[in-house]
């Protein structure tokens, strides 16, 4: 039912040669932009990383700082007025959803926008219901913001922005950090509000597909900060495509024949290195996520972990890496993993587990120990005592083989997301585990980041390692379900 | 560190102190505890305290949930004790001596008087925030004593990641042992975790900002609240009850003759 | 409400550039995060090393003090980040309330010691006029702070009826520990954290980074 009466009007950007510098910069991040956006258009802005497409939604948005954080030139205005000026014509949806929530409370977190616009008090709580209802959100007005699932998070972000009744709305990223019924979510409550709203949209996205039959534009920044193309979707996607291949954009059916293959069939049944019965694992003691497992890793496989959100797919995988505690049952290690280890490797030393099962942390940042890539690197072989020869060598050999020898020096911390993903591998591939444990490597990944690794880890494991991936990424399991370990949240099965 | 992760979800419910908005638990805590800060007596401090204990006893506070909330006070009173027995003024007879330490009759006094007096200022403020929602403190803070609220809602926001930053604690803990680095150097692997959420939450709070300014935070236009904080008769007994405890306890330790202000 | 700052003074080290001296969404939130986070490492430290501090607290005569540095960093990260009037308040002062909230141990006694502390911190940046930053305005912000520490316990914690010899050696040790494990140490953390690129926009990350 369209509500005509509280729908705003589509607003319309003019950007003429526009362009920022970031006040630590000597280059600009964006030069020369033109760009006009008619009321109700649907724009895809694609690019490589660093090519300034945030910034460029920022600035559309009033938020990229004022002049201590960079300059701007040219004139960026929505309808005819400065972004700042106008708050609440644009509603801004960002890439992280835990980073966004604002208050504790679901109905309070929608009302802040309409509060900071001096909307009054009734008026309020009739838009922030309404703006739930949008975007399909059906939980109580107090119910904690802290406990909605990360595709929930991201519709509560987009009624905030709704309940301030702007007529263009910005997406950056909104579902890169989402798994598939998170996106799924997203992308329908957005369909639903342009539809009832007709307002004009700009969505940032590295997967094409995702937003693809929604737009009716697409427009690609290059890396030196300019535009590169300018059109209707499937022009762009089919001049453009190499280029935004090489750029890393997930252009549908981009992976192309150089994703690697699952193994078809095992040959004969391997020794598993780890096996685990009547497991129930929790991160508290009291908080038990999964009872009655029984899980085996046999060696020289890959196995992934899939499942919904919630059923404690990462809560396993650590406790099969011998750093949670079981909470019933044992996760045994075979006699040729533990090597004259005595117990479960809950019980091992730090150090005697760095051989034997490495573990890598969804955000890689969580991680990091030092303050340069090869220090990073050095950590594992440091703390084997491996002396000076075969440190630098295992250095070298992996800071060649994942491209990261141009930035050996660089900070951890000041990575690219690909960068810090795959410094966070190759740190735990230092040490040579028999087992690696990955909990969800590819989330948030560019094309060409996946392909490398997905690649690496095929090669390992056809090279004898032992592999387990949490992971929701379709095309992996393609690449990597060898075996498959499905949990619902109450039990276990295989699939394959 | 239960403490942190359960906060105020699962306190008790107290009669008649729930019903009271926040900055007047703020206000009543300051009000009876500035004067008893004042002076080291035990008459004031033992008056105060017993008083406060029966009031909590009224409104529903058990001995049990009374340990389990307090336990830091009830541990820092008798170390803030053995400290004044030390070295609190000597005056008196004198029983021991070591290099700077002296106890006598009067360090004694002291002792006692300030073992008292960190329980009757400490447990109140405890007990009546129990239970205190961050979201309504700031509420009140910003409506009802009329602080800035760009820097209360700030706050507020940047307060909310709290739960996010154990998260990240959790994870980084675990890391640790991964990595090879779990089993020796406390410090230094603490270090390292201090950094990382240091620069964690730092990022965090700058996307938290983009997004509150993309919904109209921080401009100069005057803001509405889509929830009224108030202040009604309950807030003006809490009030006069703190006001009473202090003048009670101040009064009978002058009338024992034991007022002692600090600073003579 | 633009406050004009001064022109810019030849560039020393530690030294800002003219800036606008009004607070930005971004410093008043990103001042609560590394309060929040501040104050949530305290009770985090407080599993490992509060024992200690308690025991030499109550049987030294003020050697107590010598850890309480670590306690009063939040005033010299929120100077030295944020660069704005009140920002060391603000920091030490909602992290002394997240404390007494979150941790639920000291009360209204910690945020009177967060108010204590961020006065003194506060002071040394606002005599250098909101324009210095560098490693003497840090170790200056600790001691202060350490100072206003001890002056709030002559009353919170009665300390005005200990020894003079007492009260000497705590005021020292207070202010030393300040000026090395809140000031120095501060300073450091500042430099490590611009160089990770996570104050790239503030003025202590830009100046870091200022070469591409």
């Amino acid at each position: 039912m369209a509500n005509t009466a509280s729908s705003p009007t589509p607003a319309a950007v003019d950007v003429r040669g526009w362009g920022w510098r970031h006040a630590s910069r000597l280059r600009p991040a964006l030069e020369g932009i033109d760009l006009r956006i008619e009321p109700g258009e649907r724009v895809l802005l694609l690019g490589p990383s660093g090519a300034g497409k945030s910034t460029l939604l920022h600035a559309m948005a009033g938020v990229h700082g004022g002049d201590d954080e960079g300059e701007a030139v040219g004139e960026l205005l929505v309808d005819g007025a400065e972004p700042a000026r106008v708050r609440g014509r644009s509603g801004l949806v960002l890439q992280d959803p835990d980073s966004q929530v604002i208050l504790a409370r679901v109905g309070d977190d929608v009302a802040f926008g309409c509060e900071n616009l001096g909307v009054p008090r009734d008026e309020i709580w009739r838009r922030v219901r309404e703006s739930l209802d949008e975007v399909g959100l059906d939980v109580a007005i107090d119910h904690p913001s802290s406990a909605l699932s990360g595709g929930q998070k991201q519709r509560l972000a987009l009624a905030g922005a709704l309940a301030m009744r702007p007529g263009l709305l910005l997406l950056d990223e909104p579902t890169a950090n989402l798994d598939p019924d998170g996106v799924r979510e997203v992308r329908a409550a957005v369909e639903r509000v342009l539809d009832r709203h007709g307002s004009t949209l700009v969505v940032v996205e590295h997967r094409v597909e995702v937003w693809a039959d929604l737009v009716d534009r697409v427009v690609v920044l290059g890396l030196d900060g300019r535009l590169m193309a300018d059109g209707p979707p499937d022009v762009v996607l089919s001049r453009q495509r190499a280029a935004l291949l090489a750029a890393g954009v997930w252009v549908p059916g981009g992976l192309g024949p150089t994703a690697p293959r699952r193994r078809v069939a095992v040959d004969e049944p391997t020794e598993p290195l780890l096996t685990a019965n009547g497991l129930a694992v929790g991160r508290r003691p009291r908080d038990i996520v999964q009872r009655g497992l029984d899980v085996e890793l046999p060696r020289g496989t890959s196995t992934v972990l899939t499942g919904p959100n919630g059923a404690g797919k990462s809560t396993l995988a650590l406790t099969l890496g011998g750093l949670l505690r079981p909470l019933d049952g044992r996760v045994e290690a075979s006699a040729s993993l533990s090597a004259g280890l005595r117990g479960d490797p809950i019980g091992w030393r730090s150090r005697d587990l760095l051989t034997r099962i490495g573990t890598v942390f969804q955000e890689p940042e969580h991680q990091f120990v030092t303050s340069s890539v090869r220090a990073e690197l050095e950590v594992a072989p440091r703390a084997l005592r491996l002396g000076d020869r075969e440190t630098a060598a295992r250095v070298e050999d992996l800071l060649a083989r994942l491209r990261l020898d141009r930035i050996a020096l660089a900070n951890p911390f000041t990575l690219s997301g690909g960068e810090k993903r795959r410094l966070s591998v190759a740190a735990v591939l230092a040490a040579r585990p028999s087992v690696l444990v990955l909990d969800e490597p590819t989330f948030g990944q560019d094309r060409i980041t996946w392909l490398e690794l997905t690649a690496l880890l095929r090669e390992l494991v056809d090279e004898g390692l032992t592999l387990l991936s949490v992971t929701h990424d379709a095309a992996y399991i393609a690449a990597l379900g060898d075996r498959g370990i499905r949990l619902e949240p109450t039990n276990t099965r295989a699939f394959a | 560190m239960s403490a942190v992760a359960s906060g105020a979800v699962d306190a008790p419910r107290l009669r008649f102190i729930d019903r009271v908005n926040p900055v007047t638990k703020l206000a009543a805590a300051m009000l009876l505890t500035a004067p008893l800060l004042l002076t080291v007596d035990w008459v004031s401090a033992a008056t105060a305290l017993v008083i406060e204990l029966v009031l909590f006893m009224a409104a529903g506070v058990r001995p049990r949930m009374l340990v389990r909330r307090a336990w830091p006070i009830l541990i820092a009173a008798p170390i803030a004790g053995i400290s004044m027995l030390l070295y609190g003024r000597p005056s008196g007879e004198e029983y021991w001596s070591f290099w700077l330490a002296r106890i006598t009759d009067g360090s004694i006094e002291l002792a006692i008087a300030v073992t008292v007096r960190v329980l009757a200022v400490g447990l109140p403020a405890v007990l009546l925030f129990m239970r205190v929602d961050p979201t309504e403190l700031a509420d009140g803070l910003a409506q009802v004593w009329r602080l800035p609220s760009r820097f209360v809602l700030g706050a507020l926001a940047g307060a909310r990641l709290v739960g996010l930053f154990i998260e990240d604690w959790h994870a980084m803990a675990l890391s640790r042992r991964a990595r090879g680095i779990g089993d020796t150097g406390v410090v230094r692997r603490f270090a390292t975790m201090a950094f990382a959420l240091l620069v964690l939450a730092i990022r965090r709070g700058s996307k938290l900002a983009t997004a509150m300014e993309a919904r109209g935070f921080g401009s100069d236009r005057p803001r509405t609240w889509a929830r009224a904080s108030t202040i009604g008769w309950s807030d003006w007994v809490l009030i006069a009850i703190a006001f009473a405890i202090a003048v009670a306890a101040i009064g009978a330790a002058i009338a024992a003759g034991t007022f002692h202000p600090v600073w003579s | 409400m633009h406050a004009s700052a001064p022109t810019p003074t030849a560039s020393t080290t530690g030294a800002a550039p003219a800036r606008n001296l009004r607070w930005r969404v971004v410093d008043i939130v990103v001042a609560s995060v590394v309060a929040v986070a501040t104050g949530l490492l305290f009770l985090f430290w407080n599993n490992i090393g509060y024992a200690w501090f308690v025991a030499a607290d109550a049987v030294t005569p003020g050697l107590g003090g010598i850890a309480v540095g670590i306690w009063l960093i939040g005033g010299v990260l929120g100077g030295l980040i944020i660069r704005k009037p009140g920002a060391a308040l603000f920091v030490e002062l909602v992290a002394a309330m997240v404390s007494a909230i979150v941790g639920n141990q000291w009360g209204v006694e910690t945020i009177w010691s967060g108010l204590a502390q961020g006065i003194g911190a506060e002071l040394v940046f606002a005599i250098f006029l909101y324009r210095r930053f560098g490693l003497l305005q840090a170790i200056l912000a600790g001691a202060a702070a350490g100072a206003g520490a001890w002056t709030l316990e002559l009353f919170t914690s009665g300390n005005l009826q200990k020894s003079a010899e007492f009260l000497t050696l705590y005021f020292c040790t207070v202010v030393v520990s300040g000026a090395v494990l809140a000031g120095v140490l501060g300073w450091l953390l500042v430099r490590a954290l611009a160089a990770t690129g996570a104050l790239s926009r503030f003025a202590a990350g830009q100046e870091a980074t200022r070469r591409v």
